[in-house]
C-alpha cells in the first residue's frame, strides 16, 4: 500500500474540486474493492477523497413513475427496500446473490458500478496485465482464465465484469445519473461499461472528473415475470461464472418483450438488445429459448479453461426463461 | 461434585477466553516501542536476485531497516542447523540466506518500520531485478522424472508383496485408473504471525503461531545460537492449522533476525497471499489396477502414485500403503515416488497421504464394484482385512464392519437404487455414494508434569499445542477424572517452550501421547497421596491397597466400602505438604508395537446435481468413525464435522491454482481459493463407533484430527458418479467437468 492522505468532502462541488485538482485521487465510498486493490499496489492513489457524508444516500420516487437510487445507497438498503422487492425483485436478487452480508452493508451503488474485475493477474503486480499496465500484456489470454469473457474480448484483454447488481440494473435499462465540472449528465446503462477494446485500462464511461450520483430506474420493473440465475462454484460468496437476468413481459404464454443481460461473461455486463427481439411474440418453450441463446452465443470464443462458459451460458440461459416466464417466478 | 470426566461432552475449558476474546493469538501481543516487519515475496519462480534497492524505502523517516540477503547477518551454516522435528530428508529453505530463487513468492526482504502501515508502504518501494531461470512447476509434464524420496521419519515405505503385474494379468475382471489431484494450502483462519518481545537483558519471548513451541525453540537456538535460556517460544493459542504450522514458518525467522539485529521488539504477520507461499498438500497423480474374481473377490492390487517435492527436500506421505493395508490381498504392488519442482516443499496437511491415496484407492473400489454389480458396501466386506497384511500384525481393533453398518442404518444405504441417473427429482439429479477411511493411531513419547497444592488444586502441563483441537480441554478431563477432582480444580498448561517435552501436535497422536503422559504424571501423584492417606494416624484406608481405591469426589475411597475414605486435602495436610510436584514420560511399550493400531471411517454422502447445469450441492453426509475410547463427544463430534467439511472442500472446490508460465500460485486469496461456506453444507451426522481397546495406548483413545476428513472425496465422487454416470476422477470435481 502507498502513502496517501485522506479528506472527506462535505458537499459534491468540494469533491469535485477536489478530485479534478489532483490526478491521482480516488473517491472512497463503502471501500469494499478499493481498498483490496491498494493492499495488492493495484490501486495507488495519493489521496482519498472520502464521498460517504454527501447526501447521495437514498431511495426516491420519480415523477415518471420510477425511482431513484442514491449512489451512497448500500446494496443492502436497495436489496430489502419495500418498494424494490415489490417493484424491482429482479434487482433485489441479483444484489442478494452477490457478495455476502457484511460486504453489502458497506457497499454502494456507485461503487458496484466501478468495482474492478476479478481477474486474478489484474490483482498481482508480479504477473503482467493491460488492463493495470497498458502494453505489457495479457496474462489471461494463455493462463489461468476460468473466470474470463467469452464475449466482446479483445486481443488486449478478456477480463470480465464481476458485478450482479450490474447485471439486473442492464436488464432493467436503468440511467447512471453523472456529475462533474461541466455539469450533469445522464448514461443509459449500456453506455457507461465499455468493452476493452486496445484501452483495457479505461473500464467504463465515466470521466477522471465526473461522480455517479445516482441511478435512475425507469417505471416498468418486469415484476411478474424476470429471474436472476447465478451459476457458481459454491453455493454462496463467489463471483459468477455465467448469470443470467431474465426479464419479460407476457401475453399469456406469448412473450411480448423480452430482456436478457449476462453477467461473467463479458467486460460489461452484457446485453445484445437485437437478438432478444426474437422471442417477441413467441410462446415461452424450450425450444424459443435455445434459439435465443444459440444467437446471443453465436459469436462466443473461449480461452481455454473458460470455453465451458459457452454451454454454461445457453443452458443458464434457457434456464432463466423458463423461470421467468412462469408467473411468481422464483429463482 | 462430578469427576467422573472421560467420555463426557464436557465444554472447552478456553471456550469463554475465546469468544469473548481474553485469549491471545501470537499477532496480539503489544508492548511500548514494538515494530513492525513486513515481508517482500519474489515475483518470479526462478532464478537470482541481480539488484536488490532499498534506498527509497529506507528513505521513509520510520523505516528501520529493509533485511535482505546482502544484509543478513552470518548464522548457522550447517542444513541441520535449519532442520526440525518434521522436516522431510534435505537441506531446509533459509529464508534471506542468498540471492537464489527457489520458488515463486519466496520471502526476499524484511522491511521493518515504526508502524504497521510505512512498512506496508517502504515493502511497496523495494526495488527488485531478477535474472529468470527456466522453471518446472508441472507436475503432470514432469512425472518422468519421478524418483523415489529418501525415506522420512515416521512414514513407512511400501512394501509389496506377490506378484500383482502376474495375478492382474491372469485377473478375469480388470480395472486400471488414473487419479489426479492439485496443491491444497492449509489456510488457517489465522494467518502465521510471531511477535517476539525483547526483555532488557536481550532475552526473548518469541509468541509464534506453531504446532510445536519446543521445536520452534530448537530451531531458532540451532539457527542463531541462542541457549534455551535466553529464548523462550509461547503460542498458547493457535487459530486453526491443519498441519500448516508443524514446521517453522519464514516469519519466525525473520521476526526473531530483526529483534536480534535491532535489538527490539518486532511483529512479523503473513499477508494471506502469503498464506500460499509455503507448506501445502502436494499435487498428486495416481494410478490404481485392480484385479479381481467375477465375485468381487481381490487378486491384485496395484498402486502407483507420483507427487510433487521442492527441489531442495523429499517430501513424501503414506500414499500407497493404505492400499495394502485395507483389503485382504496377496498381491500388491505399491510404488511411491516423487518429483521435484520448483515450488515450496510440501508438507503435512490433514490425514496426509491418506486424503489422496484414499480417494484414489475407494474410488476405484466403488468402480470394482459397478464393475462386476455389486453392491459397494458388500465388495468391501467381502475383501476384508483381518489382519494387517503390510505388517503381519493383528489390529487392536478394527470395528470397521460396524461403521459400514451403522453408517449405513443411518444413511438408509438399503434404499439405494444401484443404477447410475436412477434416483432423480425432476431435473435434480440424486446420487448417493460411500468411501471407507483410515488413519493411523500413533503413540510417541511425550513428558508431563504436575503440580497439586494443598487447597486441592491441580495444574498439569506440556509443551504440546491446541490448535483448535480442544487438548486444553482433553487434557483437563483425563487429569481430573486421575485425581477424582472438578474440572475447575484442574489447570492445563501447554503452548510454552519451557514446559515438559513435547512433540509437535499433528498425526492424531497428541491425545494418546499426551494423554498418556498426563495419565502417567497423575498415577504418580495418586500413589504420593495414598501413602500419605495410609499414614493418617487410625487411616481407614490403612489396609487397603492402591489398586483398591478409587479417586472421585475429591477423595480416595476404598472401592469395597466407599464409607472408608481420605480426602485429598486432608491426605495433604497430615503430611505436611503445601505442594506434591512430579515429572513422568511415557510412550509406546513393545506390547503395544506387536499390534496394528489404526482408527476407521465408513462415509455416506448425497449429492443433488443439477442436471442442466452441474452444479453439485453435498445434501447429506453420514460419517461413522470407530477411534477406540472417544474422550469427549463434544470435541470429538466438531474435529469430525470440520473435517468432514474440509472434505467436501477437497471433493468440490479447494484447488492451489499454478499458472506454469510463471511457476505461480494464482488462487492465492480466499476469494478464488474456495473452501466450503455455510451454504455449502446441510445435513452432516457423525456416528461414534465404541472400541474398547487396551492394546492400542494406555488411554484407548485412537485420535481423531484426521479420520473424519479420509474417504470424504472418494464418497462425494462416488456420490457424483451415481447421479451423473460420469467418473470425475482428478479433483476437484467442478460444475464444468459435468457439462
Ligand atoms: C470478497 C468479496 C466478494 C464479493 N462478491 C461479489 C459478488 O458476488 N457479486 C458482486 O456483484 N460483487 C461482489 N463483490 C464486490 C462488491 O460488490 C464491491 O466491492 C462493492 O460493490 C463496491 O462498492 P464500494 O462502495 O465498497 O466501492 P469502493 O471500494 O468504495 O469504490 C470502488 C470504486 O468506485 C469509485 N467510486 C465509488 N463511489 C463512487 C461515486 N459515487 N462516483 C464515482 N466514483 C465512485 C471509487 O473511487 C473506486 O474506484 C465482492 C467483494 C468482495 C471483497
Ligand atoms: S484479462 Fe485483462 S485484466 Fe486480466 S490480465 Fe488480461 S489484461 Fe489484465
Amino acid at each position: 500500500m502507498n502513502s496517501f492522505s485522506y479528506t472527506r468532502a462535505d458537499d459534491v462541488a468540494t469533491a469535485l474540486r477536489e478530485v479534478a485538482a489532483d490526478g491521482a485521487a480516488k473517491f472512497i465510498a463503502g471501500g469494499t474493492n478499493l481498498i483490496d486493490l491498494m493492499k495488492e499496489n493495484v490501486e495507488r492513489p495519493s489521496r482519498l477523497i472520502d464521498i460517504t457524508r454527501l447526501t447521495l444516500g437514498g431511495i426516491r420516487p420519480r415523477s415518471d413513475g420510477g425511482l431513484r437510487l442514491g449512489a451512497l445507497a448500500t446494496n443492502t438498503d436497495v436489496a430489502y427496500h419495500k418498494e424494490i422487492e415489490r417493484r424491482y425483485p429482479l434487482l433485489s436478487k441479483a444484489i442478494l446473490a452477490g457478495a455476502s452480508p457484511q460486504l453489502r452493508n458497506m457497499a454502494t451503488v456507485g461503487g458496484n458500478l466501478l468495482q474492478r474485475t476479478r481477474c486474478c493477474y489484474f490483482y498481482d503486480t508480479a504477473t503482467p496485465c493491460n488492463k493495470r499496465t497498458p502494453g505489457v500484456g495479457c496474462s489471461a489470454i494463455a493462463g489461468f482464465n476460468r473466470a474470463h469473457a467469452i464475449l466482446g474480448t479483445s486481443a488486449a484483454c478478456i477480463a470480465s465484469h464481476p458485478s450482479d447488481m450490474c447485471v439486473a440494473l442492464a436488464a432493467l435499462e436503468a440511467v447512471v445519473r453523472v456529475t462533474g465540472s461541466v455539469g450533469e449528465r445522464v448514461v443509459p446503462f449500456a453506455a457507461f461499461h465499455r468493452l476493452p477494446g486496445d484501452t483495457p485500462n479505461i473500464d467504463t464511461n465515466l470521466q477522471a472528473d465526473e461522480i455517479i450520483t445516482g441511478v435512475d430506474l425507469p417505471a416498468r420493473g418486469f415484476a411478474e415475470h424476470h429471474a436472476y440465475l447465478k451459476i457458481r462454484d459454491r453455493a454462496s460468496y463467489a463471483f459468477a461464472l455465467v448469470s443470467v437476468a431474465a426479464a419479460l413481459e407476457m401475453d399469456g404464454n406469448t412473450i411480448t418483450e423480452a430482456r436478457l443481460a449476462l453477467g461473467g461473461v463479458a467486460h460489461k455486463p452484457w446485453r445484445d438488445p437485437q437478438t432478444e427481439t426474437m422471442l417477441h411474440g413467441q410462446s415461452a418453450t424450450r425450444e424459443n429459448f435455445k434459439r435465443v441463446a444459440e444467437a446471443l452465443l453465436r459469436d462466443a470464443k473461449g480461452f481455454g479453461r473458460n470455453r465451458f462458459k459457452i454451454e454454461l451460458a445457453k443452458l443458464a440461459i434457457v434456464r432463466a426463461l423458463s423461470q421467468a416466464s412462469f408467473k411468481e417466478a422464483h429463482s | 461434585m462430578r469427576t467422573e470426566h472421560i467420555g463426557k461432552p464436557i465444554s472447552r475449558v478456553d471456550g469463554r477466553a475465546k469468544v469473548t476474546g481474553a485469549a491471545k493469538y501470537a499477532a496480539e501481543y503489544n508492548v511500548p516501542g514494538l515494530v513492525y516487519g513486513v515481508v517482500v515475496s519474489s515475483a518470479i519462480a526462478k532464478g537470482r536476485i541481480t539488484r536488490i534497492d532499498v534506498a527509497e524505502a529506507l528513505r521513509l523517516p520510520g523505516v528501520l531497516q529493509v533485511f535482505t540477503h546482502e544484509n543478513s547477518p552470518l548464522l548457522a551454516q550447517s542444513d541441520n542447523s535449519y532442520s526440525d522435528e518434521v522436516a522431510p530428508p534435505g537441506s531446509p529453505f533459509r529464508p534471506l540466506h542468498d540471492g537464489e530463487i527457489r520458488y515463486s513468492a519466496q520471502p526476499v526482504a524484511l522491511v521493518v518500520a515504526d508502524t504497521f502501515e510505512l512498512a506496508h508502504y517502504a515493502a511497496s518501494l523495494v526495488r527488485i531485478g531478477y535474472e529468470r531461470d527456466a522453471h518446472a512447476t508441472n507436475l503432470n509434464e514432469e512425472r518422468e522424472r519421478a524418483y523415489q524420496p529418501r525415506p522420512r521419519e515416521f512414514i513407512p515405505p511400501p512394501e509389496s508383496r506377490g506378484n500383482a503385474e502376474k495375478a492382474f494379468a491372469e485377473a478375469i475382471v480388470r480395472l486400471e485408473e488414473e487419479y489426479s489431484a492439485p496443491i491444497e494450502h492449509h489456510n488457517p483462519m489465522e494467518p502465521f504471525a510471531t511477535t517476539v518481545l525483547r526483555e532488557e537483558n536481550g532475552r526473548l519471548l518469541v509468541y509464534d503461531k506453531t504446532q510445536g513451541v519446543q521445536n520452534v525453540q530448537n530451531y531458532l537456538c540451532n539457527v542463531f545460537g541462542y541457549s534455551k535460556g535466553d529464548l523462550r517460544v509461547l503460542s498458547p493459542f493457535v487459530g486453526g492449522a491443519f498441519g500448516a504450522g508443524l514446521r517453522p514458518v519464514y516469519q519466525v525467522f525473520l521476526a526473531v533476525l530483526a529483534a536480534r539485529e535491532l535489538k527490539r521488539s518486532v511483529r512479523v504477520s503473513l499477508m494471506r497471499q502469503q498464506m500460499f507461499t509455503f507448506t501445502h498438500r502436494p499435487a498428486i497423480w495416481q494410478r490404481v489396477a485392480l484385479g479381481a474374481a467375477p465375485d468381487g473377490t481381490l487378486e491384485a492390487i496395484t498402486h502407483k502414485a507420483i507427487a510433487e517435492t521442492s527441489q531442495f527436500e523429499d517430501y513424501s506421505e503414506t500414499v500407497v500403503n493404505w492400499s495394502g493395508l485395507l483389503y485382504r490381498c496377496d498381491n500388491v504392488e505399491l510404488s511411491h515416488t516423487v518429483v521435484k519442482l520448483d515450488l515450496h516443499t510440501p508438507g503435512d496437511m490433514r490425514a496426509p497421504g491418506a486424503v489422496w491415496g484414499l480417494h484414489a484407492l475407494e474410488c476405484a473400489m466403488d468402480e470394482l464394484a459397478f464393475k462386476v454389480g455389486i453392491d459397494p458396501i458388500e465388495l468391501r466386506l467381502k475383501n476384508y482385512a483381518e489382519r494387517d497384511q503390510n505388517e503381519g500384525k493383528p489390529f487392536s481393533s478394527k470395528e470397521l464392519r460396524a461403521c459400514y453398518r451403522l453408517g449405513a442404518e443411518k444413511f438408509g444405504w438399503a434404499r439405494r437404487n444401484p443404477q447410475p441417473r436412477s434416483m432423480r427429482e425432476g431435473n435434480v439429479l440424486i446420487g448417493w455414494g460411500m468411501a471407507g477411511g483410515v488413519w493411523e493411531a500413533f503413540h510417541i513419547t511425550a513428558d508431563a508434569k504436575a503440580t497439586l497444592t494443598a487447597d486441592g488444586r491441580l495444574t498439569v502441563s506440556s509443551a504440546t499445542a491446541d490448535i483448535g483441537t480442544g487438548t486444553y480441554t482433553i487434557m483437563t478431563q483425563i487429569a481430573a477424572e486421575m485425581l477424582g477432582l472438578p474440572i475447575e480444580d484442574v489447570t492445563f498448561k501447554l503452548g510454552d517452550s519451557s514446559l515438559s517435552k513435547s512433540p509437535v501436535e499433528g498425526g492424531s497422536f497428541t491425545a494418546s501421547t499426551v494423554g498418556s503422559a498426563v495419565k502417567a504424571v497423575c498415577e504418580k501423584i495418586r500413589k504420593k497421596l495414598f501413602q500419605l492417606a495410609r499414614k493418617i494416624d487410625g487411616s481407614p484406608l490403612a489396609n487397603t491397597k492402591l489398586d483398591n481405591v478409587r479417586f472421585v469426589d475429591g477423595q480416595i475411597r476404598s472401592h469395597n466400602d466407599s464409607s472408608r475414605a481420605v480426602s485429598l486435602i486432608e491426605a495433604m495436610r497430615h503430611g505436611g505438604l503445601s505442594a506434591i510436584e512430579e515429572k513422568a514420560s511415557a510412550g509406546p511399550t513393545p506390547e503395544q508395537m506387536q499390534y496394528s493400531r489404526f482408527a476407521h471411517s465408513a462415509v455416506f454422502t448425497e449429492v443433488r446435481i443439477d442436471e442442466d447445469l452441474g452444479t453439485i450441492r453435498v445434501m447429506r453426509v453420514v460419517g461413522a468413525v470407530a477411534a477406540g475410547r472417544i474422550l469427549n463427544p463434544k470435541t470429538a463430534r466438531s474435529q469430525v464435522l470440520g473435517a468432514i467439511v474440509m472434505g467436501i472442500g477437497t471433493a468440490l472446490e479447494e484447488e492451489s491454482v499454478i499458472d506454469h508460465t510463471f511457476g505461480r500460485i494464482m488462487t492465492h486469496n480466499l476469494a478464488d481459493y474456495h473452501v466450503p461456506v455455510n451454504a455449502d453444507v446441510h445435513d452432516i451426522e457423525v456416528i461414534f463407533v465404541q472400541e474398547q481397546d487396551e492394546a492400542v495406548n494406555p488411554l484407548g483413545a485412537k485420535g481423531l484430527g484426521e479420520i473424519g476428513i479420509v474417504g470424504v472425496a472418494a464418497a462425494i465422487a462416488n456420490a457424483v458418479f451415481h447421479a451423473t454416470g460420469k467418473r470425475i476422477r482428478d479433483l476437484p470435481i467442478t460444475l464444468d467437468k459435468l457439462l
